[in-house]
């Protein structure tokens, strides 16, 4: 199970960054979504994948009674998601906007702030 | 795009998927749910209003812009963690009532935090949505 | 209620936030509840600022959730220097935006925005939670984002693009740093970590975990090979918000890097020995950078990565007094680059340019206000008895004590160019006959403004231009500050006692 994780992880970052490698506007979201779960994937792997109970205590103990699930790695990864949730939006309308006013697709066509003035 | 199947349905549940998202946030405290899943699925819930009666019918039926809901939702989260500090418990720390409420179950300064996230995503999570198929 | 100090200055900000949202559409509201909230702030965090002086390390568990388990806040003095930092360049640019910002920006949420910004800034210099860190940065760049794009002209959503992806690409990879460093050690309380990280055996894959936050962090800090989206981005917003990014939000980067060398990774020769080499380039480019640029923003925008060559170098070569002259190169420089572009702001509305061949005669035109611009523009080449001097000073001490003479060499090589820089700046735009400018239509020019706007364009630079003759006729004080930051970064146990005692005993 690490394994296929691992490589999947691999995958997704080694896809993201290729995408975001590109000159397309639409390219470089397509990355950055992928960079992200790649992301959120890798700490849930590194959390340590383990079958257990979900890490809740039941009413009429005080402790856990069986062998449980960390529950920090997917505090982690709900927060992650909500961030890049947000980041992903803003890049969305950003790049719409930027493809409104500049009238281009390609990044490499975006220099206007290298010129001299 | 306007379809008399889903322009029916969305009348019905609209009002379905608003008192399940508020069941999903009163149930977050022990249980998954929470803030947060509840405030995205009463935004579903408008957004799915929105594609079957289109945007301007959905914004007349918000009244308030969703925008508003975020410091709206800010302030409360804002207050319900200040609130242990005036007691001198470190901030977040969660306060509750001793006694159970009938329905809702026990209440604290954590729920109304939650409520507080409930207001901010759903106001977010609309205000993007609603910006996006705007400029579209 | 002592115990809570600690977070106050980061409420404050917070509550000013939700309020200014109420005011959406208000702006003169906005702009008085700003400004009063930047005082109160700044009144309230030099009261904490005294505190911790007296009072040592203060911790704070937010939820009363224990350390290692929940989410610390710590104050040690470079914390809270940082925050006073904050407060002080948050109080000038928020006069200045008052008066500069145009009120269609100020509709569309400048002000609840920044002072988001701000939040995110005092939340990311009080967190003793690596995670926690990790949140306050996407605050700060959420915020960022969207003061960059605020008007939505084209070369700001160029700049912008270049800026956010260049930032994302940063928080993932401190993100899949942080997730390396939870599988390795199970904490992310940083006090906690630096007691694991110590004992763990595999070195090799704390050495990638390291260089995982460096590039992180460098690319927020802008060192050598990963700075290229600051010059691309920086010059494109408003003044007022170039401010606030030059003099604070690269130094999160670095204070992000000083904390995380000196309490986690430490006394790792291969690292620091990176650093060295990281900032004697960085000093380099940025400074070659600088000398080449036309747009007096471009200049001050390579200025700030030479600058911040300054401050790794410091880390890397990690002596007591290497890390004094960092900070008190950071206190410096937060200061004078926050003024440095409310200068540029200022220039760019008198004379309707930022070009450097157009401009001139700036002196003829303004003696006093070129008198007064003088000083910022010193202080950061470092005249003596200016505020740029002293740090250099202990810098070039530590180089001497660690024989590290490549590191001297770029010291003086770059202490030099900024020389340069600034001196061929001078004579360009203050001392040159001025060039032709077309006189623009519709342009809000300086002196058809109202006494009170005028004001609230000087006002912020006199602020801060005091404030660095302080820093540099008051060096004393300051340097005993820097010491005593350095010594409390020297000697990690310090901080995770502070950490841990206080959670066993809490008062």
């Amino acid at each position: 199970m690490e394994i296929l994780f691992a490589i999947i992880i691999g995958v997704l970052y080694a896809a993201g960054i290729y995408m975001i490698l590109r000159r397309s506007l639409v390219k470089l979201i397509i990355g950055i979504i992928l960079l992200g779960n790649g992301a959120n994937l890798l700490i849930f792997l590194l959390g340590r994948i383990t079958e257990g109970a979900p890490p809740i205590i039941p009413e009429e103990s005080k402790v856990f009674l069986e062998a449980y699930a960390d529950p920090v790695p997917q505090a982690l990864i709900l927060t992650a998601i909500v961030i890049s949730f947000g980041l992903q939006s803003f890049a969305i309308i950003l790049v719409k906007r930027a493809h409104k006013v500049v009238k281009t697709d390609d990044l490499d066509e975006m220099n206007a702030t290298d010129e001299d003035s | 795009m306007k379809t008399l199947i889903l322009k029916t349905a969305s009348i019905y549940l609209l009002p379905v998927l608003l008192v399940f998202s508020v069941f999903i946030l009163l149930r977050g405290h022990y249980l998954p749910g929470g803030g947060f899943v509840g405030g995205l699925i009463a935004a579903i819930a408008f957004v799915l209003h929105a594609f079957a009666n289109g945007l301007s019918e959905s914004k007349n039926l918000l009244k308030i812009h969703p925008g508003f809901l975020m410091p709206l939702g800010l302030a409360l989260a804002f207050l319900s963690g200040v609130a242990p500090v005036i007691v001198d418990d470190p901030f977040m720390t969660g306060l509750w009532f001793p006694d159970p409420f009938p329905v809702i179950g026990n209440v604290g300064s954590a729920l109304f935090f939650d409520i507080g996230v409930y207001l901010v995503v759903v106001g977010v999570t609309l205000t993007i949505i609603f910006t996006i198929s705007e400029s579209a | 209620m002592t115990q809570q100090l600690i977070l106050y200055p980061l409420l404050l900000q917070l509550l000013l936030s939700i309020l200014l949202m109420f005011f959406w559409y208000r702006i003169n509201a906005q702009r008085i509840i700003s400004i009063l909230g930047s005082i109160l702030h700044l009144g309230l965090t030099i009261y904490v600022f005294s505190f911790i002086w007296n009072n040592g390390i203060q911790t704070l568990q937010a939820g009363s959730w224990e350390a290692p388990f929940g989410i610390t806040f710590v104050a040690d003095s470079l914390s809270i220097t940082l925050v006073l930092l904050t407060a002080i360049a948050g109080l000038a640019v928020s006069i200045f935006s008052a008066s500069s910002m145009i009120p269609d920006r100020l509709k569309f949420g400048y002000f609840p925005i920044f002072h988001f910004l701000l939040l995110g800034l005092n939340g990311a210099f009080l967190t003793g939670d690596i995670f926690n860190l990790y949140v306050w940065f996407e605050i700060i760049i959420i915020s960022s984002f969207v003061l960059i794009t605020l008007g939505g002209e084209k070369a700001q959503l160029e700049g912008a693009v270049k800026y956010f992806t260049l930032n994302f690409l940063a928080s993932m990879i401190f993100l899949t740093a942080i997730a390396v460093l939870y599988g390795l050690t199970g904490s992310l309380n940083m006090a906690d970590l630096a007691i694991k990280v110590a004992e763990v055996e595999n070195r090799a894959l704390v050495q990638i975990t390291a260089v995982l936050f460096l590039i992180g962090f460098g690319i927020k800090a802008a060192v050598f090979p990963l700075y290229f989206w600051l010059p691309a981005s920086y010059h494109t917003p408003p003044s007022a918000v170039s401010a606030i990014f030059g003099g604070l939000l690269t130094k999160v980067g670095v204070y992000a890097l000083i904390r995380v060398f000196s309490l986690i990774f430490v006394g790792d020769a291969f690292l620091d020995e990176m650093l060295i080499v990281i900032a004697i380039l960085t000093l380099f480019s940025g400074g070659v950078g600088a000398l080449i640029q036309n747009n007096i923003k471009k200049v001050f925008s390579y200025l700030i990565i030479c600058h911040i060559g300054y401050m790794i170098l410091g880390l890397g070569m990690f002596t007591e007094v290497a890390i004094a002259g960092t900070i008190f190169y950071l206190i410096h420089d937060i200061i004078v680059k926050t003024n440095l572009f409310m200068v540029s702001g200022l220039i760019y509305r008198i004379k309707g340019s930022s070009s450097m061949r157009a401009l001139g005669g700036f002196y003829s035109d303004y003696p006093k206000l070129s008198l007064l611009i003088f000083i910022p523009l010193f202080s950061l080449v470092g005249i003596p008895p200016l505020s740029g001097f002293w740090p250099k000073i202990s810098l070039i001490t530590a180089s001497f004590n660690t024989e590290s003479y490549w590191g001297l060499a770029a010291i003086i090589f770059a202490s030099f160019i900024t020389l340069v820089v600034i001196a061929k700046l001078w004579a360009e735009v203050f001392w040159k006959n001025p060039g032709e400018i077309r006189e623009r239509f519709k342009f809000d020019y300086f002196h058809k403004m109202g006494k009170y706007r005028k004001l609230g364009f000087v006002a912020p630079i006199v602020f801060l231009s005091f404030v660095s003759l302080y820093i540099g006729f008051g060096a004393e004080n300051i340097q005993i500050l820097s010491s005593r930051v350095a010594q409390e970064l020297m000697d990690n146990q310090l901080y995770i006692d502070a950490v841990f005692n206080n959670a066993q005993n809490p008062e």
